[in-house]
Protein backbone atom coordinates (compact mmCIF):
# COMPACT_ATOMS: atom_id res chain seq x y z
CA UNK A 1 0.00 0.00 0.00
CA UNK A 2 2.11 2.91 -1.03
CA UNK A 3 0.65 6.60 -0.64
CA UNK A 4 1.02 9.24 -3.08
CA UNK A 5 2.90 12.25 -0.82
CA UNK A 6 2.57 14.35 -3.97
CA UNK A 7 0.47 14.52 -6.43
CA UNK A 8 -0.91 17.08 -9.43
CA UNK A 9 -3.60 16.45 -11.43
CA UNK A 10 -4.37 18.34 -14.83
CA UNK A 11 -2.06 21.50 -13.32
CA UNK A 12 -2.00 24.68 -15.58
CA UNK A 13 0.03 27.39 -15.47
CA UNK A 14 1.16 30.12 -17.16
CA UNK A 15 3.25 33.26 -16.67
CA UNK A 16 1.92 36.77 -17.19
CA UNK A 17 4.96 38.79 -18.23
CA UNK A 18 3.57 42.18 -19.04
CA UNK A 19 0.87 41.30 -21.18
CA UNK A 20 2.47 38.71 -22.39
CA UNK A 21 1.56 35.36 -21.25
CA UNK A 22 3.76 32.56 -21.32
CA UNK A 23 2.20 29.18 -20.78
CA UNK A 24 4.55 26.80 -18.46
CA UNK A 25 2.71 23.87 -17.83
CA UNK A 26 -0.51 22.32 -19.31
CA UNK A 27 -2.76 20.05 -17.82
CA UNK A 28 0.42 18.50 -16.16
CA UNK A 29 -0.02 15.21 -13.76
CA UNK A 30 2.37 13.23 -11.70
CA UNK A 31 3.04 11.72 -8.26
CA UNK A 32 5.96 10.99 -5.96
CA UNK A 33 4.84 8.15 -3.56
CA UNK A 34 5.52 8.07 -0.43
CA UNK A 35 9.19 7.30 0.45
CA UNK A 36 10.22 8.13 -2.88
CA UNK A 37 13.34 9.83 -4.25
CA UNK A 38 12.48 11.59 -7.57
CA UNK A 39 14.74 14.12 -9.86
CA UNK A 40 13.49 16.90 -12.28
CA UNK A 41 15.81 17.02 -14.99
CA UNK A 42 15.62 19.76 -17.76
CA UNK A 43 17.34 22.89 -19.58
CA UNK A 44 17.21 25.78 -17.18
CA UNK A 45 14.34 28.33 -18.13
CA UNK A 46 11.58 25.38 -18.66
CA UNK A 47 9.56 26.01 -15.28
CA UNK A 48 11.46 23.53 -13.03
CA UNK A 49 11.58 26.19 -10.58
CA UNK A 50 7.97 27.01 -10.84
CA UNK A 51 6.59 23.28 -10.57
CA UNK A 52 8.14 23.94 -6.62
CA UNK A 53 6.40 27.59 -6.37
CA UNK A 54 3.17 26.04 -7.19
CA UNK A 55 4.11 22.91 -4.31
CA UNK A 56 5.21 25.35 -1.86
CA UNK A 57 1.77 27.63 -2.54
CA UNK A 58 4.11 30.30 -3.26
CA UNK A 59 2.13 30.46 -6.83
CA UNK A 60 -1.56 29.04 -7.75
CA UNK A 61 -2.16 27.16 -10.40
CA UNK A 62 -4.73 28.19 -13.29
CA UNK A 63 -6.30 24.99 -13.33
CA UNK A 64 -5.88 21.47 -11.83
CA UNK A 65 -5.39 19.97 -8.29
CA UNK A 66 -2.29 19.99 -6.08
CA UNK A 67 -2.34 16.94 -3.52
CA UNK A 68 0.15 17.11 -0.49
CA UNK A 69 -0.08 13.75 1.65
CA UNK A 70 -3.59 13.29 -0.32
CA UNK A 71 -4.81 16.37 0.94
CA UNK A 72 -5.75 19.52 -1.39
CA UNK A 73 -5.33 22.47 1.05
CA UNK A 74 -6.26 25.35 -0.01
CA UNK A 75 -3.03 27.05 1.62
CA UNK A 76 0.05 25.33 1.33
CA UNK A 77 2.23 27.87 2.81
CA UNK A 78 4.24 25.64 5.29
CA UNK A 79 3.15 22.11 4.36
CA UNK A 80 5.89 21.04 2.78
CA UNK A 81 9.98 21.50 3.28
CA UNK A 82 11.67 23.54 0.38
CA UNK A 83 15.68 23.77 0.24
CA UNK A 84 16.56 27.07 -2.04
CA UNK A 85 19.25 26.57 -4.28
CA UNK A 86 21.56 29.16 -2.41
CA UNK A 87 21.80 28.61 1.22
CA UNK A 88 19.75 31.45 2.55
CA UNK A 89 21.04 31.28 6.01
CA UNK A 90 20.71 34.35 7.80
CA UNK A 91 23.87 35.99 8.38
CA UNK A 92 23.03 37.56 11.64
CA UNK A 93 21.76 34.39 13.32
CA UNK A 94 23.56 31.60 14.79
CA UNK A 95 23.43 28.49 13.04
CA UNK A 96 21.02 26.94 15.88
CA UNK A 97 19.08 29.92 15.60
CA UNK A 98 19.08 29.13 12.15
CA UNK A 99 17.98 25.97 12.03
CA UNK A 100 15.25 26.52 14.85
CA UNK A 101 13.22 29.54 12.79
CA UNK A 102 10.81 26.94 11.18
CA UNK A 103 9.94 25.78 14.43
CA UNK A 104 9.53 29.59 15.77
CA UNK A 105 7.61 30.34 13.00
CA UNK A 106 5.26 27.28 13.75
CA UNK A 107 5.09 29.23 17.25
CA UNK A 108 7.11 26.72 19.22
CA UNK A 109 9.34 27.75 22.32
CA UNK A 110 12.41 28.77 21.95
CA UNK A 111 13.93 26.21 24.53
CA UNK A 112 12.13 23.12 23.19
CA UNK A 113 13.19 24.72 19.57
CA UNK A 114 16.87 24.56 20.37
CA UNK A 115 16.76 20.95 22.12
CA UNK A 116 15.19 19.80 18.73
CA UNK A 117 17.76 21.43 16.82
CA UNK A 118 20.59 20.32 18.84
CA UNK A 119 19.32 16.44 18.79
CA UNK A 120 19.27 16.58 15.18
CA UNK A 121 22.68 18.41 14.65
CA UNK A 122 24.61 15.51 16.81
CA UNK A 123 22.34 13.00 14.20
CA UNK A 124 23.78 14.83 11.47
CA UNK A 125 27.44 14.79 12.86
CA UNK A 126 27.07 18.64 12.97
CA UNK A 127 27.39 19.47 17.08
CA UNK A 128 29.91 21.97 17.88
CA UNK A 129 29.10 24.55 15.34
CA UNK A 130 25.69 25.61 16.38
CA UNK A 131 26.78 28.66 17.83
CA UNK A 132 28.90 29.89 15.14
CA UNK A 133 27.73 32.66 12.27
CA UNK A 134 27.11 30.77 9.02
CA UNK A 135 29.83 33.14 7.74
CA UNK A 136 32.46 30.78 9.57
CA UNK A 137 31.74 27.85 7.90
CA UNK A 138 32.30 26.58 4.49
CA UNK A 139 29.57 26.03 1.61
CA UNK A 140 29.21 22.34 2.36
CA UNK A 141 28.64 23.10 5.73
CA UNK A 142 26.31 25.75 5.11
CA UNK A 143 23.99 23.46 2.69
CA UNK A 144 24.18 20.66 5.32
CA UNK A 145 22.46 23.04 7.62
CA UNK A 146 20.33 24.44 5.25
CA UNK A 147 18.72 20.77 4.81
CA UNK A 148 18.71 20.35 8.16
CA UNK A 149 16.67 23.31 8.16
CA UNK A 150 14.02 22.12 5.76
CA UNK A 151 14.08 18.92 7.70
CA UNK A 152 12.83 20.63 10.40
CA UNK A 153 9.79 22.33 8.63
CA UNK A 154 8.58 19.25 9.99
CA UNK A 155 7.13 17.99 7.24
CA UNK A 156 7.98 14.19 5.38
CA UNK A 157 7.45 15.98 1.50
CA UNK A 158 10.94 17.83 0.58
CA UNK A 159 11.89 19.87 -2.46
CA UNK A 160 15.48 20.60 -3.06
CA UNK A 161 16.05 23.02 -5.36
CA UNK A 162 19.95 22.55 -6.92
CA UNK A 163 20.95 22.63 -3.78
CA UNK A 164 24.58 21.27 -4.63
CA UNK A 165 25.29 23.11 -7.87
CA UNK A 166 27.31 25.73 -6.16
CA UNK A 167 29.90 23.28 -4.48
CA UNK A 168 32.93 21.85 -6.10
CA UNK A 169 32.48 18.21 -7.03
CA UNK A 170 34.42 15.94 -4.33
CA UNK A 171 32.17 17.89 -1.61
CA UNK A 172 29.00 17.35 -4.04
CA UNK A 173 29.71 13.63 -3.69
CA UNK A 174 29.84 13.44 -0.55
CA UNK A 175 27.01 15.97 -0.24
CA UNK A 176 24.85 13.24 -2.45
CA UNK A 177 26.13 9.99 -0.32
CA UNK A 178 25.25 12.48 3.31
CA UNK A 179 21.86 13.17 1.82
CA UNK A 180 21.21 9.72 0.76
CA UNK A 181 21.71 8.62 4.17
CA UNK A 182 19.39 10.77 5.47
CA UNK A 183 16.72 10.10 3.49
CA UNK A 184 16.51 6.22 4.29
CA UNK A 185 16.79 7.57 8.07
CA UNK A 186 14.19 9.63 8.36
CA UNK A 187 12.24 7.96 5.80
CA UNK A 188 11.15 11.41 3.87
CA UNK A 189 9.65 11.69 -0.19
CA UNK A 190 11.77 14.15 -1.67
CA UNK A 191 11.68 16.12 -5.00
CA UNK A 192 14.86 16.84 -6.38
CA UNK A 193 15.45 19.48 -9.14
CA UNK A 194 18.89 19.31 -11.11
CA UNK A 195 20.48 19.59 -14.62
CA UNK A 196 23.16 17.52 -13.81
CA UNK A 197 22.58 13.63 -15.17
CA UNK A 198 25.03 11.68 -13.29
CA UNK A 199 23.22 13.42 -9.92
CA UNK A 200 19.84 12.59 -10.92
CA UNK A 201 20.83 8.80 -11.49
CA UNK A 202 22.76 8.12 -8.25
CA UNK A 203 20.13 9.59 -6.05
CA UNK A 204 16.58 9.23 -7.41
CA UNK A 205 14.28 6.11 -7.76
CA UNK A 206 12.61 7.83 -10.90
CA UNK A 207 13.55 10.98 -12.80
CA UNK A 208 11.40 13.30 -14.47
CA UNK A 209 12.39 14.74 -18.12
CA UNK A 210 11.01 18.24 -19.51
CA UNK A 211 11.12 17.44 -22.86
CA UNK A 212 8.50 20.47 -24.34
CA UNK A 213 7.43 23.76 -23.24
CA UNK A 214 4.62 24.26 -22.18
CA UNK A 215 4.83 20.80 -20.40
CA UNK A 216 2.00 18.22 -20.89
CA UNK A 217 3.30 15.07 -19.83
CA UNK A 218 7.23 14.36 -18.26
CA UNK A 219 8.67 11.99 -19.99
CA UNK A 220 9.34 9.05 -16.81
CA UNK A 221 12.60 6.92 -16.95
CA UNK A 222 12.91 4.60 -13.57
CA UNK A 223 16.96 4.12 -12.32
CA UNK A 224 17.98 0.39 -12.24
CA UNK A 225 19.97 0.57 -9.27
CA UNK A 226 19.03 -1.06 -5.86
CA UNK A 227 19.64 0.68 -2.90
CA UNK A 228 21.86 1.16 -1.10
CA UNK A 229 24.07 2.54 -4.21
CA UNK A 230 27.96 3.85 -4.36
CA UNK A 231 28.69 6.04 -6.60
CA UNK A 232 30.48 3.63 -9.05
CA UNK A 233 27.27 2.33 -9.39
CA UNK A 234 26.31 4.63 -12.10
CA UNK A 235 28.86 3.25 -14.10
CA UNK A 236 27.19 0.06 -15.18
CA UNK A 237 25.93 -0.89 -18.23
CA UNK A 238 22.04 -0.62 -17.61
CA UNK A 239 22.68 2.88 -15.76
CA UNK A 240 25.16 3.99 -18.80
CA UNK A 241 22.37 2.70 -21.33
CA UNK A 242 19.47 4.88 -19.16
CA UNK A 243 22.15 7.74 -19.27
CA UNK A 244 22.48 7.75 -22.87
CA UNK A 245 18.67 8.01 -23.70
CA UNK A 246 18.53 10.95 -20.95
CA UNK A 247 20.64 12.75 -22.80
CA UNK A 248 19.30 12.40 -26.15
CA UNK A 249 15.73 13.31 -24.62
CA UNK A 250 16.85 15.92 -23.25
CA UNK A 251 18.92 17.22 -26.38
CA UNK A 252 15.79 17.04 -28.96
CA UNK A 253 13.87 18.98 -25.58
CA UNK A 254 16.50 22.03 -26.36
CA UNK A 255 16.61 21.77 -29.87
CA UNK A 256 12.16 22.13 -30.00
CA UNK B 1 52.67 47.72 15.51
CA UNK B 2 50.50 48.52 12.69
CA UNK B 3 47.82 49.58 15.32
CA UNK B 4 50.17 51.68 16.37
CA UNK B 5 50.87 53.15 12.55
CA UNK B 6 46.99 53.63 11.93
CA UNK B 7 47.08 56.12 14.63
CA UNK B 8 50.22 57.66 14.38
CA UNK B 9 49.51 59.59 11.24
CA UNK B 10 46.46 61.08 12.55
CA UNK B 11 48.47 62.09 15.89
CA UNK B 12 50.69 63.55 13.85
CA UNK B 13 48.73 65.48 11.43
CA UNK B 14 46.62 67.08 14.69
CA UNK B 15 48.97 67.88 16.45
CA UNK B 16 51.40 70.05 13.60
CA UNK B 17 47.67 71.25 13.11
CA UNK B 18 47.47 73.11 17.03
CA UNK B 19 51.26 73.90 16.66
CA UNK B 20 50.01 75.78 14.17
CA UNK B 21 47.70 77.20 15.61
CA UNK B 22 49.29 77.73 18.79
CA UNK B 23 52.54 79.65 16.48
CA UNK B 24 50.23 81.88 14.48
CA UNK B 25 47.91 82.87 16.97
CA UNK B 26 51.40 84.14 18.86
CA UNK B 27 52.40 86.23 16.22
CA UNK B 28 49.14 87.80 15.26
CA UNK B 29 48.87 88.29 18.95
CA UNK B 30 44.98 89.54 19.26
CA UNK B 31 43.39 86.87 21.35
CA UNK B 32 39.61 88.27 21.25
CA UNK B 33 40.24 87.46 17.27
CA UNK B 34 42.29 84.14 17.29
CA UNK B 35 42.79 82.77 20.65
CA UNK B 36 46.10 80.38 21.27
CA UNK B 37 44.67 76.44 21.87
CA UNK B 38 46.52 76.73 24.92
CA UNK B 39 44.71 79.80 26.20
CA UNK B 40 41.37 78.16 24.86
CA UNK B 41 41.98 74.86 27.44
CA UNK B 42 42.91 77.53 30.47
CA UNK B 43 39.93 78.72 29.70
CA UNK B 44 37.99 75.78 30.17
CA UNK B 45 39.62 75.19 33.34
CA UNK B 46 38.65 78.46 34.42
CA UNK B 47 34.95 78.46 33.15
CA UNK B 48 34.74 74.92 34.66
CA UNK B 49 32.01 74.94 36.99
CA UNK B 50 29.92 77.04 34.99
CA UNK B 51 30.66 75.10 31.59
CA UNK B 52 30.08 71.67 33.37
CA UNK B 53 27.49 72.04 35.69
CA UNK B 54 25.18 74.72 33.68
CA UNK B 55 25.47 74.99 30.16
CA UNK B 56 26.86 71.55 29.70
CA UNK B 57 23.80 69.66 30.86
CA UNK B 58 21.34 72.49 29.30
CA UNK B 59 22.89 71.77 25.62
CA UNK B 60 22.65 68.20 26.63
CA UNK B 61 18.96 67.89 27.74
CA UNK B 62 18.53 69.37 24.44
CA UNK B 63 20.20 66.65 22.38
CA UNK B 64 18.80 63.78 23.84
CA UNK B 65 15.23 64.63 23.96
CA UNK B 66 15.92 65.81 20.17
CA UNK B 67 17.47 62.47 19.11
CA UNK B 68 14.83 60.54 21.27
CA UNK B 69 12.03 62.17 19.31
CA UNK B 70 13.78 61.97 16.40
CA UNK B 71 14.49 58.43 16.65
CA UNK B 72 11.09 57.42 17.72
CA UNK B 73 9.63 59.64 14.55
CA UNK B 74 12.20 58.57 12.21
CA UNK B 75 11.78 54.75 12.56
CA UNK B 76 8.09 55.21 13.23
CA UNK B 77 7.60 56.76 9.66
CA UNK B 78 10.26 54.60 8.03
CA UNK B 79 8.17 51.58 9.49
CA UNK B 80 4.77 53.89 8.28
CA UNK B 81 6.16 53.81 4.83
CA UNK B 82 7.45 50.40 4.02
CA UNK B 83 4.20 49.35 5.22
CA UNK B 84 1.83 51.01 2.94
CA UNK B 85 2.83 52.58 -0.29
CA UNK B 86 0.04 55.38 -0.08
CA UNK B 87 2.21 56.81 2.95
CA UNK B 88 4.95 56.39 0.78
CA UNK B 89 3.76 58.52 -1.79
CA UNK B 90 2.97 61.23 0.86
CA UNK B 91 5.47 61.61 2.63
CA UNK B 92 8.86 60.77 0.74
CA UNK B 93 8.71 63.89 -0.88
CA UNK B 94 7.53 66.25 2.18
CA UNK B 95 10.47 64.62 3.83
CA UNK B 96 12.65 65.68 1.21
CA UNK B 97 11.58 68.46 0.66
CA UNK B 98 12.44 69.64 4.11
CA UNK B 99 16.19 69.02 4.37
CA UNK B 100 15.75 71.97 1.31
CA UNK B 101 14.98 74.79 4.07
CA UNK B 102 17.58 76.28 5.45
CA UNK B 103 17.09 75.91 8.70
CA UNK B 104 19.27 78.40 10.31
CA UNK B 105 16.61 80.83 8.98
CA UNK B 106 13.82 78.95 10.48
CA UNK B 107 15.01 78.44 14.21
CA UNK B 108 13.68 82.26 14.93
CA UNK B 109 10.22 81.15 13.98
CA UNK B 110 10.49 78.15 16.31
CA UNK B 111 11.54 80.74 18.95
CA UNK B 112 8.69 82.84 18.34
CA UNK B 113 5.98 79.79 18.77
CA UNK B 114 8.12 78.13 21.50
CA UNK B 115 9.74 80.82 23.19
CA UNK B 116 12.76 80.54 24.98
CA UNK B 117 12.09 77.14 26.29
CA UNK B 118 13.83 74.13 25.91
CA UNK B 119 11.14 73.17 22.83
CA UNK B 120 12.64 75.62 20.69
CA UNK B 121 15.98 73.93 20.67
CA UNK B 122 14.53 70.72 20.39
CA UNK B 123 12.59 71.57 17.20
CA UNK B 124 15.76 72.44 15.41
CA UNK B 125 17.81 69.25 16.64
CA UNK B 126 14.76 67.28 15.54
CA UNK B 127 14.12 68.95 11.99
CA UNK B 128 18.09 68.14 11.21
CA UNK B 129 18.49 64.95 12.55
CA UNK B 130 15.08 63.57 11.72
CA UNK B 131 16.11 63.20 7.50
CA UNK B 132 19.24 60.71 8.26
CA UNK B 133 17.14 58.73 10.56
CA UNK B 134 14.25 58.15 8.54
CA UNK B 135 15.28 57.78 4.94
CA UNK B 136 18.09 54.91 6.16
CA UNK B 137 15.78 53.12 8.41
CA UNK B 138 13.36 53.06 5.18
CA UNK B 139 15.95 52.33 2.95
CA UNK B 140 17.38 49.50 5.43
CA UNK B 141 13.69 47.99 5.54
CA UNK B 142 13.40 48.31 1.98
CA UNK B 143 16.21 45.92 1.07
CA UNK B 144 15.68 42.52 2.73
CA UNK B 145 16.36 39.75 0.32
CA UNK B 146 13.00 38.62 -1.87
CA UNK B 147 14.31 34.90 -1.72
CA UNK B 148 14.81 35.11 2.04
CA UNK B 149 11.15 36.38 1.90
CA UNK B 150 10.17 33.72 -0.23
CA UNK B 151 11.55 30.98 1.96
CA UNK B 152 9.90 32.38 5.37
CA UNK B 153 6.84 32.47 3.48
CA UNK B 154 6.97 28.78 2.51
CA UNK B 155 7.52 28.14 6.37
CA UNK B 156 4.06 29.57 6.91
CA UNK B 157 5.64 32.84 7.93
CA UNK B 158 3.04 35.59 8.68
CA UNK B 159 3.54 39.18 8.00
CA UNK B 160 4.18 40.09 11.36
CA UNK B 161 7.24 37.10 11.11
CA UNK B 162 8.43 38.60 8.29
CA UNK B 163 8.81 42.00 9.43
CA UNK B 164 10.57 41.12 12.73
CA UNK B 165 12.53 37.86 12.02
CA UNK B 166 13.62 39.64 7.94
CA UNK B 167 13.01 43.54 7.51
CA UNK B 168 14.27 44.65 11.13
CA UNK B 169 17.63 42.63 11.28
CA UNK B 170 18.33 43.65 7.50
CA UNK B 171 17.42 47.49 8.59
CA UNK B 172 19.35 47.40 11.83
CA UNK B 173 22.91 48.50 10.29
CA UNK B 174 21.49 50.89 8.29
CA UNK B 175 19.76 52.51 11.07
CA UNK B 176 23.22 52.56 12.77
CA UNK B 177 24.31 54.53 9.68
CA UNK B 178 21.98 56.92 9.99
CA UNK B 179 22.16 57.61 13.59
CA UNK B 180 25.97 58.26 13.05
CA UNK B 181 25.20 61.44 10.73
CA UNK B 182 22.37 62.30 13.15
CA UNK B 183 24.11 62.03 16.33
CA UNK B 184 26.98 64.61 15.03
CA UNK B 185 24.30 67.03 13.39
CA UNK B 186 22.48 66.96 16.90
CA UNK B 187 25.26 68.56 18.53
CA UNK B 188 25.00 71.26 15.04
CA UNK B 189 21.58 71.55 15.63
CA UNK B 190 21.53 72.07 19.53
CA UNK B 191 24.41 74.88 19.33
CA UNK B 192 21.81 76.32 16.22
CA UNK B 193 18.95 76.71 18.78
CA UNK B 194 20.70 78.27 21.25
CA UNK B 195 22.61 80.45 19.21
CA UNK B 196 19.25 82.35 18.09
CA UNK B 197 17.19 82.14 21.45
CA UNK B 198 18.46 80.99 24.54
CA UNK B 199 19.06 81.47 28.30
CA UNK B 200 21.98 78.90 28.91
CA UNK B 201 23.58 75.98 26.62
CA UNK B 202 27.25 75.88 25.18
CA UNK B 203 25.85 77.43 21.88
CA UNK B 204 24.21 80.25 24.09
CA UNK B 205 27.83 81.03 26.03
CA UNK B 206 29.58 81.13 23.31
CA UNK B 207 27.45 83.66 21.83
CA UNK B 208 27.88 85.55 24.74
CA UNK B 209 31.59 85.45 24.91
CA UNK B 210 31.69 86.93 21.74
CA UNK B 211 29.77 90.18 22.51
CA UNK B 212 32.27 90.75 25.32
CA UNK B 213 35.27 90.09 22.68
CA UNK B 214 36.64 86.97 24.99
CA UNK B 215 37.92 84.79 21.88
CA UNK B 216 38.94 81.74 24.43
CA UNK B 217 35.10 82.08 25.87
CA UNK B 218 34.22 81.73 22.07
CA UNK B 219 36.06 78.81 21.68
CA UNK B 220 36.18 77.13 25.17
CA UNK B 221 32.34 76.16 24.84
CA UNK B 222 32.95 75.04 21.38
CA UNK B 223 35.63 72.22 22.47
CA UNK B 224 33.14 71.21 24.79
CA UNK B 225 30.78 70.79 21.93
CA UNK B 226 32.90 68.96 19.68
CA UNK B 227 33.88 66.60 22.30
CA UNK B 228 29.97 65.61 23.04
CA UNK B 229 29.68 65.40 19.32
CA UNK B 230 32.38 62.81 19.46
CA UNK B 231 31.13 60.79 22.66
CA UNK B 232 27.85 60.30 20.68
CA UNK B 233 29.68 58.68 17.51
CA UNK B 234 31.50 56.41 19.28
CA UNK B 235 28.84 55.59 21.76
CA UNK B 236 26.85 54.43 18.47
CA UNK B 237 29.94 52.84 17.58
CA UNK B 238 29.94 50.72 20.54
CA UNK B 239 26.20 49.97 20.50
CA UNK B 240 26.99 48.55 16.86
CA UNK B 241 29.41 46.47 17.96
CA UNK B 242 27.64 45.39 20.89
CA UNK B 243 24.42 44.09 18.93
CA UNK B 244 25.71 43.76 15.14
CA UNK B 245 28.36 40.72 16.70
CA UNK B 246 27.90 39.16 13.37
CA UNK B 247 29.51 41.28 11.26
CA UNK B 248 32.88 40.32 12.67
CA UNK B 249 33.14 37.40 11.20
CA UNK B 250 32.12 38.81 7.85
Amino acid sequence: MSKASLQFENVSFSYENGHEEKEILNTLSFDVQNGEFVSIIGPSGSGKSTIFKLITGLNQPANGEIFINETNYSNRLGKVGYMPQQDLLMPWRTIIENAALPLEIQGMKKREAYDKVRELLVEFGLNGVEHKYPSELSGGMKQRISFLRTVLSGSNVLLLDEPFSSLDAITRLSMQEWLLTQWQKLKLSILFITHDVDEALFLSDRIFVFTESPVRKFVEVNVPLERPREIRDIHTPAVIEVKEQLIEQLRMGSTQ
Amino acid sequence: MKRWNSYFAPFILIFSFFVSWQVVAMIIAMPFILPTPLQVIAKVWDLKDILFLVHLPATLMIIVTGLALSIILGVGLAVWMNLSKTAEKAFYPILVSSQTIPIIALAPIFVLWFGYSIWSKVAVTLLITFFPITVSTFDGLRSSSKELKELLLTMGASKRDIFFKLNVPTALPYFYSGLKVAVTLSVIGAAIGEWLGAQSGLGYFSRRMMTQFDGAGVFAPIVLLSAVGISLFLAVVVLEKITLKWRKSE
